[in-house]
């Protein structure tokens, strides 16, 4: 168990390790600290949203252990140890992910606010799946609730980039 | 959203996590995936002074094959369910259940022992570990027991574990039925709880019912077996004239209350054709 802290006033923190992007961050937090708001305001990594912040909207989605998951339901003392992935971890030396490429050239982005978590649900998805149908696609982003784009430029970025279609200048 | 403070416990055994439970009683909530005690917390319906983590007992992870049974770790996930290669082979109805659970990222998280022990009349899984003649494992300071899992829930959010008790394993036992499958009827295909859902499992040979079990999930306070029911199917020619009726039964036999996703009529209209789509599919197609 992560080693425990406790402070004057008899509040325990834990020291915990988070691998986020790569990068070891050995973090103190309360028991109760939950991994988006660390991930938030400790780490200052705000691409991950807050919405429902009940397990409903998906807009605070991360790839724990490469697996996509609300961080609104997992606390930051469970994560200890673990690989994270966030959205600011899917672009690799100042390159657009395909992913992101194509989300952008297919207007599949509105207000963004779901779109990071968009993002690493297909990411998660492609990577388990090279091939998916558009099926699939629609079940692996069902978690993550758009208000603006209706999700059909969604699902056209994410199969235009299974099947290879994505070009940096394609508009 | 603010989460009260709590005291954090993560044991690294079973021994260890019951340990910490017989001190603890009734001040202390397991966690295992934590979709609903989170949930709840946060919406201010659980005040735990103390959590126990599960997280680190790999050990309830496992889904594997022993001599007469299947055995599903407590702490295996929705997802792990859905791709167990070997529930695929026995019992591909279990994994296309887990499919119809909630979102990806909520499958990543929730675990079965979760959604048993959470009590729900709603829940996805129980009806079909039922149809499927599943016992559970439970494990405290004071020993072990078992027990079948339909004897475990009775009443909303009610259920036989006492303080200090983890469920650890699930077991199917090697069946006599032929097939089963889970159906389910929710506001949206993926990610919905079910407004209503029926699962069975048949045991035919020829053109005769030797043996079925219906349970239904949403149709009552609890998960509901209808027994009365089955008794009357079995040793009957199957025929749509036979469908129809233990699709009559079993609406018969449920107790759905009105909500916001559905009318109490509406659902009972909905088990009685879901129970009797669902037995053809088992009749046809076996454990699919
Ligand atoms: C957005 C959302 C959608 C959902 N959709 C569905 C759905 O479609 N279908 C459905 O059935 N459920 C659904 N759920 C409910 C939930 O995800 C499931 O019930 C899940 O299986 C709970 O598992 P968990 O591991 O997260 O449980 P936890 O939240 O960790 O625990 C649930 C309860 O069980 C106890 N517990 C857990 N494991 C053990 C154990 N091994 N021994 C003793 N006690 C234990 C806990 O103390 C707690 O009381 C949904 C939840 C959310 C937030
Ligand atoms: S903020 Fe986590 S799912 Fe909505
Ligand atoms: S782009 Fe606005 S919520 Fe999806």
């Amino acid at each position: 168990m992560a080693q425990a802290i406790t402070d004057k006033d008899g509040v325990k923190r834990y020291l915990i390790t988070l691998n986020v992007n790569g990068d070891a961050h050995t973090v103190l937090v309360k028991g109760n600290a939950i991994l988006t708001n660390v991930l938030r305001d400790q780490l200052d990594l705000t691409g991950t949203k807050k919405g429902c912040e009940l397990g409903d909207c998906g807009s605070c989605t991360v790839l724990l252990d490469g697996k996509p998951v609300d961080s609104c339901l997992v606390l930051a003392v469970e994560a200890d140890g673990r690989q994270i992935t966030t959205i600011e971890g899917v672009a690799a030396n100042g390159r657009l992910d395909e992913i992101q490429q194509s989300m952008i050239n297919h207007a599949a982005v509105q207000c963004g606010y779901c779109t990071p978590g968009m993002v690493l649900s297909a990411k998660a998805l492609l990577t388990r799946n090279p091939n998916p149908s558009e099926q699939e696609v629609r079940e692996a982003i069902s978690g993550n609730l758009c208000r603006c784009t209706g999700y059909v430029h969604i699902v056209e970025a994410v199969m235009a980039t299974a099947q290879g279609r994505v070009t940096p200048d394609d508009h | 959203m603010y989460v009260p403070d709590f005291e954090y416990h993560a044991p690294n055994t079973v021994a260890e996590a019951c340990a910490i439970l017989a001190e603890l009683g009734d001040r202390a909530t397991v966690l295992a995936g934590g979709t609903d005690v989170l949930h709840k917390m946060k919406v201010g319906k659980l005040t735990p002074e103390h959590l126990v983590s599960l997280k680190n007992l790999d050990e309830l992870r496992e889904i594997r094959e022993e001599p007469g049974r299947v055995v599903i770790g407590a702490l295996a996930s929705h997802n792990q369910i859905y791709n167990s290669r070997l529930l695929q082979r026995r019992y591909l109805s279990l994994p296309l259940a887990a499919h119809t659970m909630a979102s990806n990222q909520i499958c990543n998280l929730g675990t079965v022992g979760g959604n048993i022990v959470n009590g729900v009349p709603s829940a996805d899984l129980p009806p079909i570990l039922i149809a499927l003649d599943a016992s559970i494992r439970l494990t405290s300071a004071r020993g072990e027991r078992t027990l079948p899992l339909e004897d475990f829930f009775y009443g909303s959010a009610q259920t036989r574990i006492e303080p200090g008790e983890i469920l650890t394993e699930i077991s199917i036992p090697d069946q006599q039925t032929t097939g089963s499958t889970y159906m389910k009827f929710g506001l949206r295909r993926s990610g919905a709880l079910a407004v209503a859902a029926a699962a069975v499992s048949v045991q035919v040979s020829g053109d005769t019912l030797h043996g079925v079990r219906i349970v239904l999930a949403s149709a009552a306070p609890t998960v509901l077996r209808v027994t009365a029911a089955e008794r009357s199917l079995i040793g009957r020619r199957i025929d749509d004239e036979l469908l129809t009726e233990a699709g009559n039964f079993a609406a018969q036999a449920s107790r759905p209350r009105d909500s916001i996703r559905g009318s109490a009529e509406y659902r009972k209209n909905l088990v009685g054709v879901l129970t009797k789509r669902a037995l053809r599919k088992a009749i046809e197609e076996g454990h699919a």
